[in-house]
């Protein structure tokens, strides 16, 4: 994977490279319906995100402006504009975690783990993100870590849960 | 078309089908308030504030978009209705900074002007405000994203009416906020700065940076020799700020409290607007005679150039290499009137009153915008920061005695007025074309080319000038310059006969009566009333050929030799490269 300071100084085979591989999308999806969302798709499954350089080259394929093309991936929650870590953490922040806490759980992160919201660790193990309601309202508050819902979540056990991934995938 | 009979709170209206409630309750006398609906733009219904009743309807409708229907009867103001408004422009404010001393909107802001009208007096909602930094990197323009009140005009303008699309909006629900291409500053994306997203803006979101303390700081410096230009659209609008009906002229007090300001050369745009016409037009009949590249397009407007250099680089060479007619005066006043007046170019300060954000961008557009060796213009500022300046000065400017421009670069044609509005820069080069081809002046009648004139987003025209027909185009708004290219490229590619030998491009609607940096406010109203100020100002003058002009005549002879000779090269004309549309 390559971070967005990289593909500024991408060279013209790797922009050859991408054009190719977005053209195949293209043409996977030629006269479909919503068919930019599709691609989209595509190279969010391939990359793991959708990269700016890549969101460019798709923008000249379709020849539709990258403004339309941020305003369609801004809008889905589900497209990330960075590059995620191996471990995906997520608060919610949704009013029932606010009130149970959840700025407990977050101060906790930064300071222990000097994670930052909305950012990947620079060894790209851990993401840091907020979301507005994971829809458990009654297990509040919720963290989220991979696809391991952590209800009644306290500082300790978040950190905990935390400390046990690598140990665990070593 | 159908006729809908409705009423409005007990008032019978008729009105074509289709008509808003907003729109038919104006044939009522019934003003209903709104917020993010702006005349030149299509409804986007965010703001809620024009909410109304029907009759027998529990629900409430948004007068801004749904249309009238037969036998409908509207209820615009009831308590309910106006406390719901109330609660609605509350809550607007309880996302928004209450720094309005401080804002550059203080005085002309919607939202400040509807909390006044509706008694906002105590704040029962705690503020919370957005805290993303403001955004001032393009220098002509900043965007504060605290006073954003999301009501979509400033995206549906660069979108639509300029076909920018620097501006999108971005995430959805409550998060959703406007930001350039993606998040990256206003400079890295395609913005071509020409301020029509300020111009709309309802609130201080958006504004031209404020450059009066430099022009003061310059202006107090005693070892500057300051100078001023002031732009056609600028004298049929500034009047606008000291209440005064658009469209009044006000050329003379304008150069009279220039100079009581304390510049000590007040010069006149509409003068280099003619020595544009004298090298543009020589450029024209050049490749109209020889076989040379057409169509010529011209590049008085700094927005349109970067537009070009972005997204219509295959047409580089069409290009009139011609420089605009602020730049052409600020080379002018650093070497002509400098060796004239035995002024050292260096002490010499240029400043330009414009009615654009774009110019401040083009003085630093290319390294030619320095072809005397200093800074052509050394600083640009809008029609509205002109008129602060007058307001801080405590001139009484409505009072002054008319007073005439300094003289070598001071006189103009009522060719070099028209540059204003929109199809004024062909009307005055044709005008000149014409005489160079014919060796004749067009007769008396057909000065006025009427084809030419309007606010029709495209108007196309064939001229006769000496049995052979001249095609031109004139586009405004940059979203209408698409058919006019397209058109270009079209016969180009298929080898067919060109649609036509000479374009103009304005990107503003309007042209630059209708520019970023004019009075607020503006609508396709105001905007005839400006372009009909510029025209009676073309009447009024003795001389309406820019070829003329006995200043040109003498700049020509005492200075630049011919149009297109090597100096006149050097000095007023430029060269255009391909640019990236995002620099990130
Ligand atoms: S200045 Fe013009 S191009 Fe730039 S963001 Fe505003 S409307 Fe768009
Ligand atoms: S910047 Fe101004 S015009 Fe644009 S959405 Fe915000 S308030 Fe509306
Ligand atoms: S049309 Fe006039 S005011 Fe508008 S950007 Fe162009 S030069 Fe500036
Ligand atoms: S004016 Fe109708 S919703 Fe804003």
């Amino acid at each position: 994977m390559t971070t967005p300071t990289d593909i500024i100084k991408q060279s013209p085979e790797d922009k050859e490279k991408i054009r190719t591989r977005i053209q195949k999308y293209v043409d996977r999806w030629r006269g479909v319906e919503g068919n930019l969302i599709m691609i989209l798709h595509d190279i969010q499954e391939a990359e793991g995100y959708v990269p700016r350089e890549w969101s460019m080259e798709l923008a000249k394929a379709l020849d539709i402006n990258l403004g339309r093309i941020y305003e369609v991936l801004t809008f889905y929650t589900y497209f990330n504009l960075k590059p995620c870590g191996k471990h995906a953490i997520h608060v919610c922040t949704g009013t029932a975690c606010h009130i149970k806490g959840s700025a407990k759980l977050i101060d906790e992160l930064k300071t222990r783990f000097g994670f930052v919201v909305g950012e990947t660790t620079p060894d790209r193990l851990y993401s840091l993100n907020e979301v507005r309601c994971l829809g458990a309202c009654g297990l509040a508050p919720v963290a989220r870590v991979n696809h391991e819902i952590l209800a009644k979540a306290t500082p300790e056990s978040l950190v905990e849960k935390i400390e046990s991934l690598e140990k665990v995938n070593v | 078309m159908k006729t809908i009979h409705a009423k409005i709170n007990g008032i019978a209206v008729e009105v074509p089908a289709g008509t808003t409630i907003l729109e038919a309750a104006k044939k009522a006398q019934v003003r209903i308030p709104t917020l993010c609906k702006h005349p030149d733009l299509k409804p986007t219904a965010a703001c809620g504030l024009c909410i109304v009743k029907l009759k027998g309807n529990p629900r409430t409708f948004r007068a801004c978009t749904t249309p009238i229907d037969e036998g409908m009867e509207v209820i615009t103001h009831d308590d309910e209705l106006v406390s719901t408004r109330k609660t609605v422009l509350e809550l607007i404010l309880s996302n928004h900074p209450a720094d309005c001393q401080t804002c550059g909107r203080n005085g002309s802001c919607e939202l400040q002007k509807l909390s006044a009208d509706f008694a906002m007096r105590e704040e029962r909602i705690p503020r919370h405000v957005c805290d993303l930094p403001k955004d001032a990197s393009t220098g002509s323009i900043i965007i504060d994203y605290a006073k954003c009140i999301k009501c979509g005009r400033c995206v549906q303008v660069c979108q639509e009416v300029q076909n920018v699309w620097a501006l999108s909006f971005l995430e959805r629900g409550i998060d959703t906020r406007m930001a350039p291409s993606g998040d990256i500053s206003l400079a890295e994306s395609p913005c071509v700065r020409c301020g029509q997203c300020s111009a709309h803006c309802p609130t201080g979101a958006i504004v031209e940076n404020d450059d009066t303390a430099l022009v003061w700081k310059a202006l107090h410096d005693p070892n500057k020799f300051c100078t001023v230009q002031i732009a056609p659209a600028v004298r049929v609008a500034i009047g606008e700020e000291f209440g005064l009906e658009p469209g009044t002229n006000l050329t003379r007090k304008i150069y009279a409290v220039l100079r009581r300001m304390g510049f000590k050369a007040v010069f006149d745009t509409n003068f280099s607007a003619d020595l544009t016409i004298m090298e543009e037009s020589a450029e024209f009949v050049h490749r109209f005679a020889n076989n040379g590249v057409l169509p010529l397009i011209t590049t008085c407007c700094p927005s349109w150039v970067d537009f070009m250099e972005k997204y219509h680089t295959d047409l580089i060479p069409n290009f009139s290499t011609a420089k605009s007619p602020q730049q052409m005066m600020g080379v002018m006043t650093k070497t002509y009137y400098a060796q004239k007046q035995g002024l050292d170019p260096a002490k010499i300060y240029q400043v330009s009153i414009m009615p654009c954000t774009a110019k401040k961008f083009e003085l630093e557009r290319d390294t030619n915008m320095q072809a005397s060796g200093y800074p052509d213009v050394d600083l640009s500022i809008t029609t509205r920061e002109f008129a602060r300046m007058i307001k801080q000065s405590g001139i009484d400017f409505l009072r002054l005695d008319d007073e005439e421009a300094d003289s070598i670069l001071g006189e103009y044609t009522g060719a070099g007025t028209i540059f204003g509005a929109t199809g004024g820069v062909m009307e005055a080069a044709l005008r000149t074309a014409y005489y160079k081809i014919t060796g004749e002046n067009m007769p008396k009648e057909a000065i006025d080319i009427q084809s030419v004139r309007g606010l029709k987003g495209v108007r196309e025209a064939e001229i006769n000038v000496d049995g052979t027909k001249v095609r031109v185009a004139v586009a405004h708004g940059l979203a209408n310059v698409e058919y006019v290219m397209d058109k270009v490229r079209k016969a180009r590619d298929n080898g067919e006969p060109l649609p036509y030998h000479f374009i103009e491009v304005m990107a503003c609607p309007g042209g630059c009566i209708g520019g970023g940096g004019q009075p607020y406010g503006v609508t396709d109203d105001i905007r005839e009333k400006r372009i009909a100020g510029l025209y009676q100002d073309d009447r009024d003058c003795k001389l309406r050929f820019s070829h003329e002009n006995p200043e040109v005549k003498q700049a020509y002879a005492e200075f630049l030799g011919e149009p297109l000779s090597e100096k006149a090269h050097h000095l007023l004309h430029t060269h255009y490269v391909e640019r990236p549309m995002y620099q990130r």
